[in-house]
């Protein structure tokens, strides 16, 4: 794990790898990365949101819970975005298969799951 | 090189606008309760204004210089760890008003 976290920020590192891509692949990597962090971005604001703009929901610490998770899923989607990046860059330089992953498909459960909760704390907060 | 090389290079100096400019948003959302006069919130802003400082120094040569052909190797992680920091500090506001 500190491998890929040292490998990061080595300049060196990725550039001495394998053979230089087309510069325009790389530049849709970055683009792919900026969109991914623009998506953990915005969870940090739904967190940010949520703490400040909710009023109390039914269920004791509800809303702060809502927050806290929103705002750790936004740090994760940061954090995995530019591991992502690294190891895309590496792959396109070595000419092999570009790595495959699952966090999109449970990025996507977890916030419909979330979304279900908060449908079903504005149900229960219609009902007196 | 075929095609238009000016095009990836605008477009990703766009998509890196973008990124700042999400990142300036979640920095207000971030300085708002610092206005409650509690010192704690006054402190996790101005970290907060700090983390942004960094990553707006750092990433905003990449969002505006020219074209983009070597890779920006410092921007991209601190960019991230910059977006995880406020995230942290989201946590530790909302934490500190539980009771």
């Amino acid at each position: 794990m500190w491998e890929s976290i040292r490998r990061w920020f080595d300049p060196r590192e990725l550039r001495s790898v394998g053979t230089p891509p087309d510069y325009r692949f790389s530049l849709a990597n970055e683009r792919t990365f900026l969109a991914w962090l623009r998506t953990g971005l915005a969870l940090v604001a739904g967190g940010l949101a949520a703490a400040q703009f909710l009023p109390p929901l039914p269920l004791a610490h509800l809303r702060e819970g809502l927050a806290v998770g929103l705002l750790l899923l936004g740090a994760t989607v940061s954090i995995r975005a530019v591991d992502h990046w690294a190891r895309t860059e590496r792959a396109i330089r070595l000419g092999e298969e570009l790595p495959a992953s699952r966090f999109p498909a449970v990025l996507a459960l977890i916030v419909a799951l979330g979304a279900l909760v908060l449908v079903a704390a504005v149900l229960l907060r219609g009902t007196p | 090189m075929t095609g238009d090389p000016g095009l990836p290079a605008e477009r990703t100096r766009l998509a890196w606008r973008r990124t700042l400019l999400t990142l300036t948003v979640v920095l207000l959302l971030q300085l708002r309760p610092a206005f409650t006069g509690r010192v704690v919130d006054a402190a996790l802003a101005g970290v907060a204004i700090l983390v942004w400082l960094v990553v707006l120094a750092v990433a905003w040569r990449r969002a505006t210089g020219s074209p983009p052909r070597r890779l920006g190797r410092v921007a991209m992680p601190l960019t991230a760890l910059g977006a995880a920091a406020l995230a942290l500090l989201g946590v530790a506001h909302v934490l500190g008003r539980v009771h």
